[in-house]
């Protein structure tokens, strides 16, 4: 089994559109929608759920007002202001410390475990596919991005495929990281835009980090060709294959009125733009299915490893 | 008055409403609070200067006096102290600063001394606007010290805008959780829908006036529209999806600055949000 994860150093560059349309050219392979905060695929794909589960935060703090005598001890001791002055917890403040349970004379604080979100495996026309929900002021914890990640492997094994697709989490952080680690390629998503490179570089640090293959390719890129170039020259002076330049088109919004992935809105649109977008899509990921292969593994992969600039 | 931009998601246009607003009127303040991406500046340009270090407090355990009890370590709730048989291990980028294991060990074994996860820098240069932005260090977690300090360096007598973290996570409600109203940025369609939504519901948990800004107006349907008008959400202005401002945007140039008909859109709708504050807080 081979996992491909699709990131973007920043939201809203079009990562979720193009993994919807992986997903329908794959044929045989598990999505794992790691972008936990904002889960957008399922808006395309509409899974059938088969089965959820709860992902246990970090647990809050709640005070037994039989107990309390109201002696402040808490609200003075607790570093991140979440006791409030009729002492009750601020949940949303509140990170699970447990300084105010060892703090308090009269043993009315205790901790409580707290949901911060749901795991959920589902079935969707193209496949398997896992996701999650996050609660509100719930962090998108990099432990959540694992129990996804877990779930879509285990989808993979009970329905066979060969492939899990991996949509990313926007930025750089911890969540990232998770969704990233022990993945066979990465493909990054750059936009011509003034934080573009900036993005993209840091992205590039992170997959050198965990020295992971990467990839790269432009959204939008007509939107700025001076830009686009930028790009471009980073790519090849850091050694980063780039694999696609994507339009700047109307038709990616179009495919997701219709709650479509681009191939599918291209084949019965008609639209000349569409098909366009379309197959520089399907020769993208004919690209990336040929990099995941076991023989390019064999051949290139030394290589590959190395990421030069960063 | 403060005003927070968000959305929940980022690339939705927040920072531009933001900058837009900002640099459309006269003598008020900018607040970059997305701490792990501040952005703002990639639109202004200003000459920054270093004005606070953030620092959380973290334990530093001396040797000669721990016995080895391991309480600190069981008691920590990140992991960030780990026993070994001959020492406890320190893991820095995992603390929140609780406190709690001093206040466990036994021994008077720890002390806790300041460590830097981030900083509040300011444009120095002497414009109308004032700026200032706070910026996360990379690999910190902690986003909410650093905009709570950022916070502190506000001007109440103005009006203040903020920059908010994209999502619906600890630090974008530290942002508005402060807010009089917030801005919602959002498009209409499935994807925007459906993240305005969640950045709505944030709004409510805090109970935060709102109001949405429609961005790439044009593009998708009018299913935030309807949803406005049947919840009594103000759309306060429109952006059309008009390449020349996706081009302005990408050059990393505020397009109030090329398209002067747009200061008056923007003027008008921080009028709007005025009326709408007063009204749900009830004149003074
Ligand atoms: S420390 Fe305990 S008794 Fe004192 S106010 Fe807090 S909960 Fe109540
Ligand atoms: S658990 Fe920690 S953060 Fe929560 S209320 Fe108690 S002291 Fe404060
Ligand atoms: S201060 Fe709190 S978070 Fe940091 S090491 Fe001590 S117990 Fe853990
Ligand atoms: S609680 Fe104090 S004495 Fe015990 S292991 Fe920790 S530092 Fe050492």
């Amino acid at each position: 089994m081979r996992q491909l994860a699709i990131i973007s150093g920043k939201g809203g560059c079009g990562k979720t559109t193009l993994t919807a349309a992986f997903s329908s050219l794959s044929g045989n392979s598990v999505l794992a929608d790691c972008d936990v905060d904002a889960s957008d695929l399922p808006l395309i794909l509409k899974p059938q759920v088969l089965k959820t589960e709860d992902c246990l935060g970090l647990e809050l703090a709640s005070i037994d007002l039989k107990l309390c005598t109201g002696c402040g001890i808490c609200r003075e001791i607790c570093r991140f202001g979440a006791v409030l002055e009729n002492f009750t917890i601020n949940p949303y403040g509140c990170e699970g410390c447990a300084v105010c349970t060892v703090a308090c004379p009269e043993n009315a604080v205790s901790l409580m475990p707290r949901v911060s979100g749901q795991a959920v495996s589902s079935i969707t026309r193209f496949g398997p596919m896992a996701h999650a929900k996050l609660g509100t002021g719930e962090e998108a914890s990099g432990k959540l991005v694992n129990l996804v990640r877990k779930k879509a492997v285990e989808l993979a094994d009970r329905y066979s495929c060969k492939l899990v697709l991996i949509d990313g989490p926007p930025g750089t952080g911890c969540p990232v990281m998770a969704a990233i680690t022990g993945t066979d390629l990465v493909l990054v998503l750059s936009e011509p835009t003034v934080s573009g490179l900036h993005d993209l570089k840091r992205a590039i640090k992170l997959t050198a980090h965990f020295r992971i293959p990467t990839v790269a390719c432009i959204n939008k890129y007509d939107l700025n060709e001076k830009k686009s170039l930028e790009i471009e020259a980073f790519c090849r002076e850091a050694g980063i294959p780039l694999l696609a330049r994507l339009p700047y088109a109307d038709i990616t919004t179009e495919a997701m009125m219709k709650e479509e992935t681009v191939i599918e809105y291209a084949a019965h649109s008609g639209d000349s733009g569409a098909v366009e977008f379309a197959n520089i899509v399907r020769n993208l990921w004919a690209e990336l299915e040929m990099r995941l292969s076991e023989t390019f593994k064999k051949e290139m992969c030394p290589k590959a490893l190395r990421i030069r600039g960063t | 008055m403060n005003i927070a931009i968000a959305s929940g998601k980022g690339g939705t246009g927040k920072t531009t409403v933001a900058v837009n607003l900002a640099l459309a009127l006269e003598d008020v303040q900018l607040f970059d609070c997305d701490v792990e991406e501040p952005n703002c500046n990639l639109f202004l340009g200003f000459e920054l200067e270093p004005v606070e270090e953030v620092t959380c407090l973290v334990p530093e355990i001396n040797p000669d006096k721990c016995t080895l009890c391991e309480k600190c370590a069981d008691f920590c709730k990140y992991n960030a102290l780990a026993a070994l048989p001959n020492k406890i291990m320190f893991f820095p980028s995992l603390c929140h600063g609780c406190g709690g294991c001093s206040l466990v060990c036994p021994a008077g074994a720890i002390e806790e001394k300041l460590r830097s996860i981030g900083r509040i820098e300011k444009a120095s240069s002497q414009t109308s606007l004032k700026f200032l932005r706070g910026i996360l260090n990379i690999g910190e977690a902690m986003a909410t010290p650093v905009i709570r300090s950022l916070q502190r360096h506000l001007d109440e007598s103005r009006p203040v805008i903020f920059d908010s973290p994209p999502g619906t996570a600890c630090p974008v409600l530290a942002v508005m959780g402060c807010a009089d109203y917030c801005v919602l940025v959002t498009e209409s369609t499935p994807f925007g829908f459906h993240d305005f939504l969640l950045a709505l519901e944030a709004t409510r948990a805090l109970n935060v006036p709102v109001g949405v800004v429609l961005n790439r107006d044009g593009l998708g349907d009018s299913r935030v529209e309807e949803f406005c008008r049947a919840e009594g959400i103000p759309i306060l202005l429109r952006i059309p999806n008009d390449r020349m401002i996706a081009r302005l945007y990408s050059e990393g140039i505020p397009f109030v600055k090329e398209m002067p008909d747009w200061k008056e859109k923007f003027e008008d709708m921080f009028e709007t949000i005025k009326a709408l504050v007063c009204k749900s807080t009830g004149v003074q």
